[in-house]
């Protein structure tokens, strides 16, 4: 009789341990989805921000005199570039965002630009990496969600609160139209 | 979504054991019936092994060569590479490759094995006559497809019925030209009857367990949770509805198609010009009802 008391007690305790690692596996790995989600957005608004000096210069050869757009732009990027918190940086973007736009604008009255093969590229190249900033964005939040909500149900939050783990901030976007990618009409 | 891809995993498993018995067993009887021998049996077995494995890996190239796909370059279609790259960063999966099809009926299709090993297939006349949100609604479609392993299955179809339906056409024909031989040279009557009650069951077996293998993979439910999981990556359930309605009012069909990869594309290639006839044995299920259920979401 004591003997079987001893062993229910024995696969018990291995029960639980093993389930508890699992837990623990999961929380680790879904850790590291949010990490490599950050530094899939972090790769995609550095391309984003490799591009803008292309963009810029070509727009100069045909429109010189829109120098306050450029400026815009460049001084826009430059901030983005040394934003140093997650809040500064969502502000920033959205001010590049607003710059960006204001330079279509300005292209739309030069005909020749717009049928230029170069700017065509960037411009695609522009609307594919916004799209991907969006996506990457959409990932990370989506991630950073199951992540957060694991910490919280029952049982994981127990060995969530045994390890240590923290939950993640979202990212968030103030304005909805930030979100909107540059229009593309050949 | 976890228990979808765990289905699917077993649901490929047995497709993939299903075919190696099928082959060992119908290449047992072809040796027989072409006076192998005692081979006849290990070559069964080495061939039903080759086959198998040869269509694990190599199915999402028979797939593209039948359906006559070119890989492209990102320099060549920066737009197709954006949207695609942008969606499998939307669903957290390594960028497919993409090929294209050079006809302007508008449809597309994913292959592969596995996330790492997928490819995504789109028409020329896909990215003619789409805009950038209904593209990126079809790419999300291929793309929860590749997500759930849905490609998996369909890919593996596709080249298990056809290496069927090839075989027991072999058989067929060597069961004619080795029973005439047989009895010329009056050896085993009984033997050779034997053969041939055996071959003409299984002959009556397959054509409906072929049909049955595809409807097995197909599955027309599967095209709906594709849609749905396909708007939750692009977040823009109207995008795919548009796309849809464009691809089915569209009338041309698609000539790189076929009866065995037609279930694979985001809409029926085939176009069934016939009508309702072939309304029993339709692969993908109404369009009207896909863009219904994206409409309420």
């Amino acid at each position: 009789m004591g003997a079987l008391i001893l062993w229910i007690l024995l696969i018990l305790i291995v029960v639980v341990i093993l389930g508890g690692v699992g837990i623990y596996n999961r929380l680790v790995r879904l850790r590291n989805r949010c990490e490599n989600g950050w530094a899939q957005v972090d790769v995609q608004l550095r391309r984003r921000y490799d591009l803008i000096p292309n963009l810029v210069e070509t727009v100069k050869g045909y429109a010189k005199h829109e120098r306050g757009v450029f400026e815009k732009v460049t001084e826009a990027r430059a901030k983005a570039i040394n934003a140093s918190t997650v809040k500064e940086q969502g502000q920033a973007e959205n001010v590049l965002t607003g710059a960006l736009k204001s330079l279509f604008a300005v292209v739309e009255n030069y005909p020749e630009l717009k049928a230029n093969q170069n700017f065509m590229m960037l411009q695609e190249e522009l609307a594919g990496t916004e799209g991907k900033i969006a996506y990457a964005r959409q990932f990370y939040n989506d991630t950073v969600m199951k992540f957060n909500m694991k910490q919280q149900v029952f049982p994981s939050n127990i060995i969530a609160g045994l390890f240590n783990f923290k939950e993640k901030d979202y990212l968030e976007i103030e304005e909805p139209e930030a979100r909107e990618p540059v229009k593309v009409k050949f | 979504m976890y228990e979808q891809i765990t289905r699917n995993k077993w649901k490929s498993f047995f497709l993939v054991l299903f075919f190696l018995v099928l082959i060992f067993i119908l290449t047992w009887v072809f040796g027989e019936l072409t006076d192998f021998g005692p081979y006849a049996l290990i070559l069964a077995v080495v061939i039903a092994f080759l086959m198998t494995f040869g269509s694990y890996y190599a199915s999402d190239k028979i797939v593209l060569a039948i359906s006559r796909a070119k890989p492209v370059k990102k320099e060549d279609y920066p737009y197709l590479y954006n949207v695609v790259e942008g969606l499998a960063i939307a669903a957290g999966l390594p960028k497919p490759r993409c090929y294209i099809i050079d006809d302007t009926a508008p449809n597309a299709f994913a292959s592969g094995r596995n996330p790492k090993n997928s490819v995504v297939v789109v028409t020329s006349g896909l990215l003619e006559k789409l805009n950038r949100a209904e593209l990126e609604g079809v790419i999300a479609h291929e793309m929860a497809h590749i997500k759930n392993y849905d490609v998996l299955v369909q890919t593996l179809a596709v080249v298990m019925v056809g290496v069927i339906a090839l075989l027991s056409d072999w058989i067929l024909r060597s069961f004619f030209w080795g029973r005439g031989k047989r009895k010329t040279s009056s050896k085993g009557g009984g033997n050779a009857a034997a053969v041939f009650v055996l071959v003409g069951i299984l002959l009556a077996v397959f054509s409906p367990l072929i049909a049955q293998l595809l409807r097995l993979a197909i599955s027309r439910k599967r095209e709906f949770l594709a849609d749905a999981n396909g708007a939750l990556l692009t977040r823009y359930p109207p995008g795919l509805a548009s796309a849809l309605r464009k691809l089915a009012a569209d009338r041309e069909p698609l000539e790189a198609a076929n009866k065995a990869t037609a279930h694979l594309y985001i809409i029926n290639p085939l176009k069934d010009i016939k009508g309702k006839a072939n309304k029993l044995f339709s692969t993908h299920p109404p369009v009207e009802e896909r863009i219904a259920a994206l409409e309420k979401m």
